[in-house]
């Protein structure tokens, strides 16, 4: 197994505040691996100081063995490392169409290929990625008039329109009606077993997470408090003094 | 490049040219951050950037110079541009700026622009296109052996602006509107949930904001000269000043006036008077890039 | 529908080419109207579609003007004898160095002005909101001031060109009118195609949500570059044009005229309707037909009247007619309400 992602003793601080502290971890090429921790623990601290949304204090972060902490975002996007956000980011003034459509991954593109018209094939392909997250019949909604739970299906269907190699999800069950959860975590599994796609999951549903990750993550503080298998961090006494110590 | 180059030598060769660019520079410097000091307070209090603001400058410069014509007390034409200056700013905020408060940026930003023309060029109409001052009988101090001369109107000017200035900083800290004022900025909802109200607080920033600026030009025409579309220009170097020096930072403000004023009388002694408007602008181009690559830097953008 | 578009667009093109022969008396405003429509419909380009509000898009205007001039008199005559000796009269132009400058002057003035936006657009395209439209704003009245000061183009005297070949003037009226909707049939023509890539979208995108634009792999500085240097090139030439029909211009107040031009043709935008292809086209008629109607009957007034005019329509009506249009007309804007046909081999819904 590669490691694709390689954070090294990464720390981050927003003035006083340690957000991150020396963390280092290591994600799977072709895996599912799971990030957990209670609220404010760091975990979208660290998705963005991968993505390049900010700068690091200090650390080391290498994606497919290059490092990538002093990129911007933009070019470790177009290196196919793509994430989704907590508080959703869709164009709401679109419809659900238009936001796959926009979504094409233009990094392969050349300028000639971006200046012609999306094709009938790009077409299909938006609406089948729609379908396949239970979007269809809302595909020509204006997006911004979607549920939360659907705006978060819908920024998933987009990241995968741009058929990323490794695509962070930050909360993606969050918001979903507990009953369509099962079908969620049938399609993020899918994702990554049909279109191959390595997933770094940022998640609070423990059910949901152990149930996909074949590797887990838990952060507390902003410090890095145990790393293993589902079964592992489900009998490590520390991840659950941590989660009940914040409630 | 001869003459530029002449000019640079001039200033190692006779140091205390030095002295009188900066002396001059930091005079003019102190109306422009009193300017931008009102800039700072409408963007702060109320989120619109204003760029009307330098033809406020103007039209207070000109209530003055028609009082002096009528053989009216020239310093008594401070006061007075404050307070017509005061109504004409209640009226601007009636009108046009409390329909923009809540919108993008872009449309107060626009209505604002929309505004300055139309001072701009109803000033032009009531007065006429010539450059105005009004000539106090004031007389001139001189040092060092006459190289220095500074006009005393210059220096009331001056002292007043910074009267003005520390009067309505006082204002600010002290009385109960000051701290609505600085309620509302810090957060204009929860002010509002205080029982703040927040259009009168409005009103009365833009109000306060135009009679700042209206006494500036009552100032400046004393002093100095102005002319109908010479708005635009204090408008930008207001911009210039409160980018520099970030919002609610009094000293900042302070500082960046003179330093924009004693820039601009460097580059106008350098490279001619011809390109004094030049440099107002290509300051605001200089600063913005400098705000932008320390924004870079965080991966930020300036917006 | 499929039918009545070409006739319309037909129609449409036999009425632009017989315009200035239904009003003769007119025809210097309707290219004046050109004009407008294709600043606007360029400013649309960055300000509609890219979420970009450019406060100096007259910079590549006035450029233009001064760049089609330097170029036209160059192969002919040193440019800087010529300046100096302003309107002397002693320069001649054969026919075809005049129209062989002025060729060479629009294509360098198109070319230069999509560079001059690539150079700027690095420098100001970090800003955002406000501050790129005071930047740009900054730009364009530093461009004029510097210009002004620059003794080689004429300084603040600005540059007198030649005059059209003939004696018969309303032979150079005709030429520029048709000059200008040649240009601005061309770049209708291109931004309805334009309107229709991926490239299009990419803008949109940036418009809507540039953060997540760059999440997603945009080239964002690109694109952004891109986009405002199409616009220039065209706002270039227009440029050019203007500077040739006008036969004398000077910087402040005819190239790069920051408070007039460059501030009518976002209101014109404004007014029709910003991010639409025929918004901007349809505002620059009614604020130009607006402004002509009314500019006599102001009597001296105009200039307040027309700054009263971008207040109110900023304040009051800036969703501009296609906005309004949209809001109470939704279905002539149907493609968001219309469900197409379930696809091939999937489940009906
Ligand atoms: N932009 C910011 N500025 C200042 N502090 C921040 C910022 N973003 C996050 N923080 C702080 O950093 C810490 C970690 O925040 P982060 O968002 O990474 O937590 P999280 O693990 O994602 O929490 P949650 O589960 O609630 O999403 C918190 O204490 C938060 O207050
Ligand atoms: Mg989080």
């Amino acid at each position: 197994m590669t490691k694709i992602i390689e954070v090294n003793g990464v720390s981050k601080s927003y003035g006083g505040v340690k957000a991150n502290t020396d963390i280092s971890i290591e994600v799977e090429k072709g895996g599912i691996t799971g990030l957990i921790g209670p609220n404010g623990s760091g975990k979208t601290t660290l998705f963005n100081s991968i993505v390049g949304y900010h700068p690091i204090d200090s650390g080391s972060i290498k994606f497919e063995g290059q490092e990538i902490s002093k990129k911007p975002v933009q070019d470790i996007a177009r290196l196919g490392l793509l994430r989704t956000f907590q508080q959703t980011r869709i164009y709401g003034d679109m419809n659900c169409v238009e936001n796959m459509l926009i979504s094409m991954p233009h990094r392969k593109m050349t300028i000639r290929e971006a200046f012609t018209t999306n094709t009938r094939a790009d077409h299909d392909r938006a609406e089948h990625l729609l379908d396949f997250v239970g979007l269809y019949e809302k595909r020509f909604l204006r997006s911004g008039s979607l549920s939360f739970g659907q705006q978060k299906l819908l920024e998933f269907a987009m990241a995968l329109m741009n058929e990323p190699t490794v695509l962070l999800l930050d909360e993606p069950t969050a918001g979903i009606n507990p009953t369509l959860i099962n079908g969620l975590i049938d399609r993020l599994k899918r994702a990554n077993s049909e279109f191959g796609i390595t997933l770094f999951i940022i998640e609070h549903n423990m059910r949901v997470i152990m149930n996909m990750a074949d590797r887990i993550y838990c952060l507390a503080h902003g410090e890095l408090l145990a790393a293993g298998s589902p079964t592992e961090i489900q009998g490590d006494q520390r991840v659950v003094d941590a989660y009940l110590g914040a409630h | 490049m001869d003459q530029i180059i002449g000019n640079i030598g001039l200033l190692f060769e006779f140091p205390i040219v030095n002295l009188k660019i900066l002396l001059d520079g930091i005079m003019i410097g102190a109306l422009f951050a009193l300017a931008a000091y009102g800039l700072a307070l409408v963007w702060g209090v109320m989120n619109v950037k204003n760029l009307a603001q330098g033809d406020f400058v103007i039209a207070g410069g000109y209530i003055a110079w028609t009082l002096d014509q009528n053989g009216i007390q020239p310093l008594l034409g401070i006061p007075a541009a404050f307070l017509v200056m005061w109504v004409i700013g209640w009226i601007t905020y009636k009108l046009v700026i409390k329909r923009v408060i809540e919108r993008d940026l872009f449309t107060s930003l626009l209505a604002t622009f929309g505004l300055a023309i139309m001072f701009a060029q109803i000033m032009n109409l009531m007065f006429g296109s010539d450059t105005q001052s009004i000539q106090l009988d004031m007389p001139t101090l001189y040092f060092a052996d006459g190289f220095i001369d500074v006009p005393m109107s210059k220096l009331v000017g001056v002292v007043t602006a910074l009267s003005l200035a520390f009067a309505v900083i006082l204002f600010m800290k002290r009385s109960r509107m000051g701290q609505a004022i600085r309620a509302t900025a810090q957060d204009a909802r929860a002010a509002r949930v205080l029982g703040i109200d927040t259009d009168k607080v409005y009103s009365f920033t833009f109000s306060l904001n135009a009679a700042i600026c209206g006494a500036a030009g009552a100032i400046i025409v004393m002093a100095w000269v102005i002319q109908p579309f010479y708005g635009i220009t204090y408008s930008i170097r207001a911009f210039v000043i409160v980018t520099a020096a970030g919002l609610g930072n009094l000293p900042g403000v302070i500082a960046a006036g003179l330093g924009i004023g004693a820039l601009e009388q460097y580059g106008s002694h350098i490279f001619g008077i011809g390109y004094q408007q030049a440099i107002a602008v290509l300051l605001l181009l200089l600063v913005l890039f400098i705000r932008l690559l320390q924004q870079r830097r965080k991966r930020q953008v300036l917006q | 529908m499929t039918i009545l578009r070409p006739i319309f667009y037909l129609a449409l093109l036999a009425f632009i080419i017989a315009a200035p022969f239904i009003a003769p008396d007119f025809r210097t405003q309707l290219a004046t109207l050109w004009i407008f429509i294709i600043l606007s419909m360029t400013w649309d380009m960055t300000g509609g579609q890219m979420g970009y509000n450019s406060l100096g898009n007259i910079l590549f205007y006035g450029a233009g003007m001064y760049i089609a001039a330097v170029v036209g008199i160059s192969i002919a005559y040193n440019v800087g004898e010529y300046t100096n000796a302003a309107g002397g009269g002693i320069y001649k132009f054969t026919d075809t160095q005049y129209f062989l400058g002025m060729a060479l002057g629009l294509i360098a003035a198109g070319v230069l002005c999509a560079g001059i936006a690539w150079v700027l657009g690095y420098l100001l395209f970090g800003l955002r909101g406000p501050y790129f439209a005071i930047g740009t704003l900054g730009a364009a009245i530093a461009a004029g001031e510097l210009v002004s000061n620059w003794e080689w183009v004429g300084g603040g005297q600005g540059i007198a060109l030649p005059v059209f070949p003939g004696d018969d003037y309303e032979n150079a009226k005709l030429f520029f009118y048709y000059l200008f909707a040649v240009t601005g049939v061309v770049l209708f023509i291109f931004l309805r195609w334009f309107y229709t890539t991926r490239f299009a979208a990419a803008i949109n995108a940036i418009r809507d949500d540039e953060e997540k634009a760059e999440a997603m792999g945009l080239h964002t500085l690109r694109y952004k570059l891109i986009t405002w240097s199409i616009a220039a090139f065209f706002v270039g030439i227009a440029g050019g044009i203007s500077g040739y029909q006008l036969i004398h211009f000077e910087p402040l107040e005819t190239a790069f005229q920051t408070i007039n031009l460059g501030i009518f043709m976002v209101v014109c935008v404004l007014l029709g309707g910003k991010g639409t292809l025929w918004g901007p086209i349809i505002g620059a008629i009614l604020f130009h037909v607006v402004k002509e109607v009314t500019w006599n009957y102001l009597l001296g007034w105009q200039w307040v009247a027309l700054g009263a005019l971008i207040v109110i329509t900023v304040v009051y009506f800036q969703d501009g007619l296609m906005g309004w249009l949209a809001r109470v007309k939704p279905e002539w804007f149907g493609e968001r309400v219309t469900e197409k046909p379930a696809l091939a081999g999937e489940p009906a819904e």
